[in-house]
């Protein structure tokens, strides 16, 4: 048993409903669409043509830099087109497009060894390699976090699967499945930055998962597995670090600041794969969720299938879906086309029907203060939200504005109903653009 | 699928409660000690708060037509504000006397700073602050309760325990009093802390404001807000704390001999600090800062009973500290996770 962190909340909603059923395979789209910038950072280079023929796995672009990773096709066919599609991340982004030849014929993995007890350079390029990138929503490079600064010393690796979202259940059911592997992953991220202590978190309410993941850890030495309260925003990295190793990461500053490595557990298994079998990352779990969902579910999607398809082959949607959501519902990013494509960081599709939109004017606010207690972060959404409004820059950025991680609890707990992190998003941009970080610490 | 996707900024999902059920949330919690007005003082004290409470209404729904704003007073605060103000005024006011508390309660305290969530005083107790001023004469003739009261008269008018305990401390403290009035005084003293006495400031069947007087009525409110978390139990906790503390230290004739329980029953306490210090529009935002302010509000409270010259305190009290939120909202905000103790 360990705490908990202030604030946070425990939101209602339909958490098991797709957890207990076996994942279904989507089967290979007559068409993909694979961002070059499903990541953080510098947006991968394409090096491929239009009219190039593709295998699954074949890498068609590459890293620009070091917060960069390489892109791989999910089906094999042939390259029809390099230019902008729309993006999850909203807009347009430049992508390739592969049209399917229906063999879904994979790459030679043959060449590939298990470089499980590599040096750690060898994992972290065959990390990289395998276009690894944060699959818990942050679409961070996988391999940069496994590169510590000389001087950083790395003691703690955490392997994330509190999966605190509301109605996600892809962690929990990959934890149930490939318990092993993920274990193996999280001893090979070990070896990659010399940690000694490993940690898996999950949330109490996942039984099945902890006894798959405790069974799969047996006695290895240095790790333990975590039993944590079900509690939003649980699986926000600060909160996830300061429950199970008591540390507090510095305001604005890295996990690594306090010798900590952070990876969501299906990146756990995606580095498993890679480093032990040479799988590039092409395919991922998805829970589809929400009162629209005809079948909600797990399904294994191909990257770069359009989330229309994925809809269309689980089951549809219901005639009245009014929203579509990519990720979670506390933190994903509502999506003005069924078009885009499923990425690397995409954890759910959740489609809403009409009547559970918030459609409620927001009101002003009672300052009953609710936003104050739950904010995990000790900030004052309040305050924050009114000088984000009324571009009151330097106030927003003393009052720290910045360090506010989008969670949503706040805007959750609203009476007023205000729109509290559309202000903050306005407000942090404000602040960064006029370049007052304020001081930090 | 609809042809037009929704979109709007994360999260897509919202906690149930709104500004409406707070307000109503309140409303349901001030039933219970307004049934037990009606009880001791009868049906005239229901027509006083029937009469505040409209007036309330009709004033801010006039306010908002004049101003060319939203009509917004289904929200249920102004409802609040009028029970409020009519708990706060004896049961045999004449009936303008709500009417008056109520308009000034919003057209003065409320609606000119900007409406709801913007004033900076409680109303209801601006009001009270006003009326008392204004009409002290209407303000202090107390009925005594007329049913579950031993002479069952209307309108017999009745000193509070307060009242009392003012007038017997004011004998002992007078170098002039003789044996004899020193003698009446620690009668009505003990008399005052007896069991029976005791007895009547918790099921209310004493003279006072027409909604204070029941401490088991009002308890009961509060712990439906408590319950509901709507208020916290920070303000409530600490303001009653340091009233008993400051009794029992100072309010005896000695020191560490007063009756804490006596204080934190009588007078306006439990009301101001359930009902009228748990404002949340008036009071701090942060954990810390509902700490503070029940301290502050229950020192003033000891203070203004114990040494001024006037029996209650509670109204005057929260009124000051009303006025140091913004400060004391600004001296107590959160640490921040990461924050390094050395920070201002």
């Amino acid at each position: 048993m360990v705490g908990t962190f202030r604030g946070g909340i425990r939101p209602k909603g339909a958490r098991a409903a797709t957890s207990t059923k076996t994942v279904r395979d989507i089967a290979p789209p007559p068409r993909v669409i694979l961002p070059l910038s499903q990541h953080t950072g510098t947006p991968a280079k394409p090096i491929v043509k239009v009219g190039d023929a593709v295998k699954r796995g074949t890498k068609i672009a590459e890293a620009d830099g070091f917060i960069s990773v390489p892109v791989h096709a999910s089906i094999s066919g042939r390259v029809t087109a390099i230019r902008d599609f729309p993006h999850p991340a909203g807009g347009m982004m430049p992508a390739i497009e592969i049209e399917g030849d229906g063999k879904d014929e994979a790459v030679d993995a043959a060449l590939w060894q298990d470089l499980a007890a590599a040096e750690p350079e060898a994992i972290r390029r065959a990390v990289w390699e395998a276009g690894i990138v944060g699959l818990g929503g942050a679409g961070f490079p996988t391999h940069v976090k496994l590169s510590p600064p000389a001087g950083v010393k790395i003691d703690t690796v955490i392997l994330n699967g509190a999966e605190c979202e509301p109605g996600l259940s892809g962690d929990h059911r990959l934890m149930v499945d490939e318990a092993k592997a993920i274990v193996d992953g999280l001893v090979i991220a070990m070896r990659a930055v010399g940690a000694p202590r490993g940690y898996v978190g999950i949330e109490r309410n996942k039984p099945g998962a902890l006894a798959k993941i405790s069974e799969a850890a047996g006695n290895l030495a240095g790790i333990r597995v975590i039993s944590l309260a079900v509690k939003y925003p649980q699986g926000a990295e600060k909160m996830l670090i300061k429950v199970i190793t008591r540390r507090e990461v510095p305001r604005r500053g890295l996990p690594l600041d306090v010798g900590c490595v952070v990876q969501n557990v299906a990146t756990g298994f995606a580095l498993a794969q890679a480093v032990k079998h040479g799988k590039p990352l092409t395919s991922r779990l998805v829970t589809l969720a929400g009162s629209a969902a005809a079948a909600p579910g797990v399904l294994r999607v191909r990257l770069g299938t359009p989330v229309s398809h994925v809809i269309a082959l689980s089951g549809g949607a219901r005639d009245d879906c009014a929203r579509i959501v990519l990720g979670g519902p506390m933190t994903g990013v509502a999506q003005s086309t069924a078009d885009v494509p499923i990425v690397k960081a995409t954890t759910g599709i959740i489609l809403m029907r009409e009547r559970d939109l918030r459609t409620e004017r927001a009101g002003p606010c009672i300052r009953c203060g609710r936003c104050v207690e739950r904010c995990p972060m000790g900030l004052m959404p309040n305050d924050l939200a009114r000088f984000a409004e009324r571009s009151r820059v330097d106030s927003a950025a003393s009052y720290g504005i910045l360090d506010c991680i989008e969670c949503g609890v706040c805007a959750y707990v609203c009476p007023a109903k205000i729109d509290m992190v559309h202000w903050m998003r306005l407000g942090k941009a404000a602040v960064t653009a006029a370049g007052q970080a304020g001081s930090p610490g | 699928m609809k042809g037009n996707l929704s979109i709007a900024s994360s999260p897509h999902l919202r906690d149930g409660l709104d500004t409406k059920s707070v307000m109503y949330a309140v409303v349901i919690a001030l039933v219970p000690a307004g049934a037990g007005a009606a009880y001791y003082f009868g049906m005239r004290a229901l027509a006083v708060v029937v009469a505040a409470s409209l007036s309330a209404v009709a004033a801010e729904a006039a306010w908002q037509c004049a101003a060319r704003r939203p009509v917004t007073v289904t929200d249920g605060s102004a409802l609040v504000t009028g029970i409020l103000l009519a708990f706060n005024l004896p049961s045999g006011v004449p009936y303008w006397l709500p009417v008056a508390g109520s308009v000034f309660a919003i057209a003065v305290a409320k609606m000119p700073f900007g409406g709801l969530g913007y004033n900076l005083l409680n109303p209801a107790l601006a009001a009270r602050a006003f009326l008392l001023v204004s009409w002290p004469v209407h303000m202090m003739t107390w009925t005594a309760p007329s049913r579950g009261s031993m002479s069952g008269i209307d309108a017999v008018t009745e000193a509070t325990p307060l009242g009392v305990y003012r007038y017997a401390h004011g004998i002992l403290a007078d170098p002039a009093s003789t044996a004899q009035d020193l003698g009446h005084a620690a009668t009505c003293l003990k008399e005052l802390y007896s069991t029976a006495s005791t007895r009547n400031l918790f099921f209310g069947n004493h003279g006072g404001s027409l909604g204070e007087t029941s401490v088991l009525l009002l308890l009961v409110g509060v712990a439906y807000l408590l319950a509901r978390r709507i208020i916290s139990w920070r303000i409530p906790v600490s303001y009653i704390g340091t009233v008993a503390l400051v009794a029992w230290i100072m309010g005896g004739e000695r020191p560490f001999q007063g009756h804490p329980l006596f204080h934190v029953m009588s007078g306006g306490l439990i009301l101001g600090a359930c009902f009228m210090a748990t404002d949340i529009v008036t009071t701090p935002v942060t954990p810390r800062g509902k700490l503070f302010f029940g301290v502050g509000c229950g020192i003033l409270t000891s203070i203004i009973r114990l040494k001024g010259g006037y029996p209650e305190g509670v109204s005057y009290s929260i009124l000051l500290m009303n006025t140091t939120v913004p400060l004391i909202d600004r001296l107590t905000r959160p640490r921040i996770l990461g924050e390094t103790k050395a920070v201002k």
